[in-house]
């Protein structure tokens, strides 16, 4: 394999509260390559997006990095800040929001915000940085761009309007790419189209991208590699066919088994009983046990697991090794 | 097994124009919405009916004239005979209004935040004017709260709790119908589960029939009898459940369902579908799917197809066979 990109090592975000110090992210760790897609999943309050966050730098205070780094191309970024990191936001890694109409001025034509990210971050004179705003929007399929590049952001559909966000993450020409529930507000026919667009720029421009969402059917469709989190930690990490076939962590297994299939045939839905542990909250031990249908002892006193315990794979102490049988 | 819910020839058409004096200015005509266009369906006693559809396909507008919340531009709705729209006799009204209840998509915005859980419960019981002691706290049973909560806010509860809380107060009615409108749309999916699994068994323990209203494929397919498939406010298909999914006969549920993400298709490099839903004020002529529709020909643009009976399914394309 090629070096990594983005390497993520031990993430840990602490909000410090009156109540304690909250952890919504915990020694979290995951590379992603060059071209390569590593899809991050997990039910609301994971910390997926709060990982997302930190990663580009974009914590809102008193939220804060205690441990870990991110390495960007082998240089450690999670300590700049002010100019320094703003210069690598947008330049060198771009983000996508789940809500196109909000992650766009509607008071600027979206050549204006186009042209003015390439002229920011980029050494180019103005003709030439409205000439590339084209080509942005021409490589994510908007049609007739000479007509729409001076179109005010609710001229557009949902759909081509986050096509217009996509465009602006990639106008500057980043390696990384943090795509946070990007196609979670589309109709599942537009959400089609731009997961496929997704898709084929990262492999033509070797974008390394990170995409979150809580959609196991999209992880299975785009992602190369998933990281399945709960409660801020990383539960599993593994390639996306070995993980949606033979899921080792229980929870994996459960989120994959509470999705409706109708292949299955069943007439009742598997379901984990209980719901996601709040933060100030969580259990001793594994913080999946009180939800666990396979805890053991060791689960409750134990000190947490990490993916080593399963060789990298899966945070469990009884990891699910073959198919259960459904 | 008979109709329990019969809707006529629904449509529903919203005023969308400019104010008044723009459009004298601006030289502008009204400008309409067809929102529900002449869709016909029934729901059988005791079975769940889903209308699928993506945002703007009239799914939500049908299942609030359902439930009569919004009263219809023509056609009609018959709810266990009666038309509630017409119906002269007040008595007769409330009597089979009492029937239906409504389970909304978002359970925070659907709860009032400064009511006790047994005040929400009861409220369709307080308004039908039948006792309520212990109701609330029977009924939080039922649903697989406990009886302690009726004394609790809903901001105490979670998500999936909450949605449980808005079944309940459903409930309390004792209806025969329940609109539900993406009532899981706003949950994680190991919730969702959980919430899909009690309202199946209700259905089969209290004899309830649903009215499902969802854009989620799989969840439709779980919790279906037969299925409706919206575009453009007008019904192109309808079928029994799995029928539709082994059988689609109308190119756009074609596209839906191969748009669909699945759990077993790695890397699946797909031609995503082409186009969007076009803008319903001004809707495309003769079949609504043409511009996007793979097969069309030239009678797509000009002629409009009604539905008709291929089988078992009922569909509105003039090549489907």
């Amino acid at each position: 394999m090629t070096d990594p990109v983005l390497s993520v090592q031990g993430l840990t975000v602490e909000i410090p509260g009156r109540r304690g110090i909250l952890r919504p992210v915990d020694d979290v760790s995951f590379d992603i390559a060059a071209g390569e897609i590593l899809g991050v999943v997990g039910e609301s309050g994971a910390g997926k997006s709060m990982t997302g966050n930190a990663v580009i730098g974009l914590l809102d205070p008193p939220a804060r990095i205690s441990a870990g780094q991110v390495m960007l191309k082998g240089e450690p970024i999670h300590t700049t800040k002010g100019d320094a990191i703003r210069r690598i936001r947008g330049k060198r890694m771009g983000m996508i929001f789940q809500d196109p109409l909000t992650s766009l001025n509607p008071l600027l034509t979206i050549g204006d915000q186009l042209t003015e990210t390439i002229l920011q971050h980029l050494d180019v004179s103005e003709p030439e940085a409205r000439r590339r705003a084209m080509t942005a929007l021409d490589d994510v399929g908007i049609p007739a761009v000479e007509d729409r590049i001076d179109s005010y952001p609710h001229q557009f559909s949902g759909g081509m309007r986050q096509r217009v966000v996509i465009a602006l993450a990639l106008c500057a020409e980043p390696e990384v790419v943090i795509a946070d529930e990007p196609t979670t507000a589309l109709d599942v026919s537009v959400q089609a189209q731009v997961l496929a667009l997704l898709k084929r720029l990262c492999r033509e421009k070797g974008l390394a991208v990170m995409l979150i969402t809580h959609d196991m059917g999209v992880i299975a469709e785009t992602a190369d590699r998933v990281a399945v989190m709960y409660a801020g930690r990383m539960a599993e990490l593994g390639p996306v066919r070995d993980v949606v076939t033979v899921a080792h962590h229980p929870y994996t297994a459960g989120l994959m088994a509470s999705t409706p299939d109708a292949s299955r045939g069943e007439a009742r839905l598997r379901q984990i009983p209980g719901s996601m542990p709040r933060l100030g909250n969580l259990p001793a031990g594994c913080p999946f046990h009180p939800r666990c249908d396979r805890v053991g002892e060791k689960c409750r006193h134990d000190p947490r697991p990490d993916l080593s315990v399963d060789g990298g794979r899966a945070a469990c102490w009884f990891p699910l090794t073959e198919k259960a049988e459904t | 097994m008979s109709a329990i819910v019969r809707v006529r020839n629904l449509s529903r058409v919203f005023d969308v124009s400019k104010p008044w004096l723009n459009r004298v200015i601006e030289r502008l005509p009204k400008a309409r919405l067809r929102a529900v266009d002449d869709v016909s369906f029934e729901i059988e006693e005791n079975a769940c009916y889903a209308l699928v559809g993506e945002s703007g396909s009239g799914k939500s507008t049908i299942g609030k004239m359902v439930v009569g919340l919004l009263p219809p531009s023509q056609g009609s709705v018959e709810v266990m005979g009666v038309d509630l729209a017409t119906e002269p006799e007040g008595e007769r009204r409330v009597e089979v209004r009492a029937n239906l209840q409504m389970i909304f998509q978002d359970p925070y915005a659907s709860l009032n935040p400064r009511w006790k859980v047994r005040d929400i419960v009861a409220e369709p019981a307080v308004a039908q004017g039948k006792a309520t002691d212990g109701l609330a706290e029977a009924l939080l049973e039922k649903v697989g709260l406990s009886a302690v909560d009726a004394g609790k806010y809903p901001h105490e509860f979670s998500g999936g709790q909450r949605q449980r809380i808005c079944i309940a107060r459903a409930l309390a009615g004792e209806p025969k119908v329940i609109i539900c409108d993406e009532p899981t749309s706003a949950l994680d999916v190991s919730v969702q589960s959980q919430v899909l699994n009690l309202m199946s068994d209700l259905r089969a323990d209290l004899g309830l029939s649903y009215l499902f209203i969802s854009h989620d494929l799989t969840v439709v397919r779980h919790m279906a009898d037969t299925i409706g498939v919206l575009y453009l406010g007008a019904l192109i298909e309808e079928a029994p459940r799995d029928r539709l999914f082994e059988d689609p006969k109308h190119p756009y549920t074609q596209m839906l369902f191969e748009a669909a993400p699945k759990m077993d298709a790695f890397g699946r490099e797909i031609d995503p579908p082409k186009g969007e839903i076009p803008n319903p004020i001004d809707p495309p002529s003769g079949c609504p799917f043409h511009p996007r529709c793979p097969i069309a020909v030239d009678r797509c643009s000009v002629d409009r197809p009604e539905l008709r009976w291929i089988g078992s399914t009922r569909v509105a394309c003039h090549l489907a066979e």
